[in-house]
């Protein structure tokens, strides 16, 4: 053995060498493999901020709304009103035919058939209903003189954001529609608001009237009725086939069809739905609570799998301690195994619930996707989605929906973001180590 | 305790569905391209009636009439849009199914555009230029069919520019690729004399059309006419399925059944053309241009008249034994074929829809509120 030490001295200064060179090889490969990391890490940040300032700077324009304040009489004799008038005598008045007449009052210039319509365009469709709902909510201006925010038709809006002052014809307004915005522009009458409609209407076909409140409206009712029959569902499954089932072929089977079914493309629970609630139960199309339903059967495999995951991590000594104390097995599960796993049992739940919330192709199936101007009041009237929403608008050939289907996308990231930013929270905060 | 609690709640509103056998609310399902009209209407009429606003799904034409064929009740729909006119086999599938009397209601056109980005050169072609330059199959030198050879549009047409074959369009499932198949590529193949005359030959010319398809070289297609009709089989159905096979090997891009992703896709591609509904280039006019068709531009007034051909009728079907079940029906379908909606001035047609004549319109109209049952 020392004979081979002394032989090997001689060969000391080439094996230095040598395994430097391995040794700086060796070093060079951790660095490029962290740099591979970083690269990847960067690419990823460059995708997200990309998509950020793409829908980012789509979308602003849509949480602004062109109003033009315009001074309005309400004229008595014209509208055959008084102020005493009665709600029904109100509605049953003209307000298309005064609201007509006050615009071609105010722009003479409006003579052919051509441009009167070209002038009436320049206003939202609904505007005579609103100045009926003005009256009916108070009667006393009828006969004085008001000044109106009016809502500007898409078409006004869009130009007004983008084109105003330039040369480009972005719009599709016609010449006699453009010079009296640009009237309405030099007198200072055009306004840029907070866009509150976008949160306090429903869908539309006009633009300036989309809103997102029935969208929300029904995402809300549909994960109410997924976090009502999932939670429980999963949590009562995760905790028997964790503490109480014995170990056999049966339960793993089981367990290879829950991993399963999480891979299975979300679609495939829509097909079920329509077949199963549908068709075989006879509930209704486009509500809620089937939309609930089949959302429920795609979260369970994500809720079953991270709350076993929590029970497991929950130490044997604490079980142990219970049942040395007497506890039975029920009291040991409930009363001490649970509230433990619990922060993992609610970040799976709320995991489980954001993938839900941004799921589409199921709700496709049962019929979700569908044009719904009233706000859903219970989880059996027909309502959508929020991200069916943005589906419907990205679909819409009007101009103006290409910025409210960035703001709808913004809103929902916003949701997606708190929701998983809780589950983060949650984790950290209340998961214990062992 | 809370679990049991919940547990009842859910019971309780399941309990609940089953109980609601009553509709308040109009249900309609149908084509994707009668939608953005059809939901226009319904806004309208929930603001301005006391009726709740009717609810309007896009599942397209053939997966609406099969769910409003499918019988009566409230669980079915009221009334179907559809991008054709309703088949014999789905009238008859409604006929077995209990939904004896349909009122049809035609309310228009629809045009369908090729159009390119504004800027790039106006392509001025004709239907036998669309055929040659997308069908799967076209007339070799020696007359028999072969896989299309062209490359480009002037292998097409020696007057189109010598640009790339490059088409962006919807896919299979869509009605407008259907419509377009049919009045574009199958218009076109008619103007080749050969499959003009194989088009002509009946069903009893067995030997006729069978020397044709022979010259043609298209036996396959002949043969899965055949397996389709059976000895009803006619010259006019292998041209059908001839002319309407669209080709697969890259100038056809399938888009999606997004018609703006199309237009967006052709702003950044000057050389490509897109196929899409009127109601879009009308939108976008400022950045796409369609193209002139056997002469006619895609105008307004042109698919109005029937000089721009490839345009189709748009329709809606009411299921009258829901009128009275479900409120609001009738006033829905009186509203609807209103001057004020579809007449020359409506307000559908500035949403892009293309008016029927005063005469059509009429009887039309007066047909609709007379609520007379479809024969067919």
């Amino acid at each position: 053995m020392t004979e081979q030490i002394t032989e090997a001295t001689p060969m000391k200064d080439t094996t230095r060498s040598l395994r430097e060179a391995r040794l700086k090889k060796r070093h060079a490969a951790e660095k490029r493999f962290q740099w591979y990391g970083r690269l990847s890490i960067a690419f990823g940040i460059a995708c997200v901020l990309f998509l950020f300032y793409d829908i980012i700077s789509k979308g602003h324009g849509a949480f602004f709304q062109t109003y033009i304040n315009m001074e309005i009489e309400f004229d008595g004799e014209k509208l055959g009103l008084t102020p005493d008038s009665s709600e029904e005598e109100i509605r049953a008045a003209s307000f298309n035919s005064f609201f007509k007449k006050t615009l071609r009052e105010k722009y003479p210039a409006a003579e052919t058939r051509r441009e009167k319509s070209q002038l009436y365009a320049v206003f939202t469709s609904d505007m005579p209903l609103i100045l009926r709902d003005m009256v009916i909510a108070d009667p006393s201006i009828i006969g004085t003189k008001q000044t109106v925010s009016m809502i500007a038709d898409d078409d006004t809006d869009v130009y007004v954001k983008h084109a105003l002052g330039t040369d480009s014809d972005i719009s599709r307004m016609g010449d006699f529609q453009r010079s009296i915005v640009d009237d309405l522009h030099q007198r200072g009458m055009i306004e840029k608001k907070f866009n509150a409609i976008f949160f306090s209407n429903s869908d539309s076909r006009e633009p300036e009237l989309a809103g997102i409140r029935g969208a929300i409206t029904g995402s809300f009712l549909t994960l109410m009725v997924t976090l009502l029959m999932s939670f429980p569902i999963a949590v009562a499954t995760a905790i028997y086939l964790e503490e109480f089932a014995p170990t056999n072929k049966f339960t793993d089977f089981i367990e290879v069809n829950i991993n399963n079914l999480a891979a299975v493309p979300s679609v495939i629970f829509g097909l079920l739905g329509l077949a199963v609630f549908i068709n075989f139960f006879g509930m209704p199309r486009s509500v809620p609570m089937v939309g609930g339903f089949v959302l429920t059967l795609m979260t369970l495999p994500t809720i079953i799998i991270s709350s076993r995951a929590s029970i497991k991590a929950v130490p044997p000594s604490i079980r142990e301690a219970a049942m040395g104390m007497g506890a039975s097995k029920v009291q040991t599960v409930i009363h001490h195994v649970l509230p433990l796993a619990m922060p993992g049992m609610l970040t799976g739940t709320i995991i489980g619930m954001a993938q839900a919330l941004g799921e589409t192709a199921p709700l496709l199936m049962i019929g979700m996707v569908a044009f719904i101007v009233d706000v859903p009041g219970s989880v059996t009237d027909p309502a959508t989605v929020l991200p069916v929403q943005i589906f419907l608008w990205s679909d819409s050939p009007e101009r103006a929906f290409v910025e409210k289907t960035s703001a709808a996308i913004m809103v929902l990231l916003t949701f997606l973001i708190i929701m998983n930013s809780t589950a983060v929270w949650l984790r950290k905060r209340l998961e214990r180590r062992w | 305790m809370k679990k049991i609690l919940l547990q009842l709640v859910v019971a309780a509103s399941v309990a609940n569905v089953s109980a609601a056998t009553a509709r308040d609310s109009i249900s309609i399902v149908g084509s994707s391209t009668v939608y953005p009209f059809a939901t226009v209407v319904a806004e309208r009429f929930g603001k301005s009636s006391n009726f709740s606003s009717p609810k309007v799904e896009s599942t397209g034409s053939g997966g609406g009439l099969k769910l409003f064929c499918k019988g009566l009740g409230v669980a079915t729909p009221d009334i179907t849009n559809a991008s054709r006119r309703i088949k014999k086999s789905e009238y008859d599938q409604c006929q077995a199914n209990g939904v004896t009397d349909i009122v049809e209601v035609l309310i228009g056109y629809d045009g369908i555009v090729l159009a390119n980005a504004k800027g790039a050169e106006p392509m001025q072609l004709s239907r036998k230029d669309i055929y040659l330059a997308l069908a799967k199959l076209v007339p070799g030198a020696d007359g028999k069919l072969i896989p299309n050879p062209h490359k480009t549009w002037q292998d097409v047409n020696p007057d189109l520019p010598a640009t790339k074959i490059e088409v962006l369009g919807p896919p299979p499932t869509s009605g407008t690729r259907d419509a377009f198949a049919e009045l574009a590529l199958e218009g076109g193949a008619k103007k080749i004399d050969d499959i003009k005359t194989l088009r002509e030959l009946k069903a009893d010319q067995v030997d006729e059309i069978e020397k044709m398809v022979a010259k043609l070289g298209i036996e396959p297609a002949w043969a899965a006419a055949v397996e389709k009709k059976g000895a009803k089989a006619t010259g006019k159905d292998v041209v059908k399925i001839i002319g309407r096979s669209v080709r697969e090997d890259g100038a056809y891009i399938e888009a999606g059944e997004n018609d703006n992703l199309i237009v967006n896709k052709l702003k950044a591609n000057p050389n490509a053309l897109g196929i899409f509904g009127f109601s879009f280039l009308d939108q976008n006019a400022d950045s796409v241009q369609g193209s002139t068709i056997d002469g006619n531009a895609p105008t307004f007034e042109a698919i109005a008249s029937g000089d721009y051909v490839v345009s189709r009728p748009l329709y809606f079907y009411v299921k009258k034994a829901h009128i009275g079940t479900v409120p609001g029906i009738e006033e829905f379908l009186t509203t609807f074929v209103n001057a004020d909606t579809i007449g020359e001035d409506g307000y559908l047609i500035d949403k892009g829809l293309i008016p029927l004549g005063e005469e059509a319109y009429e009887t039309m109209s007066s047909s609709a509120i007379a609520l007379s049952s479809l024969e067919m």
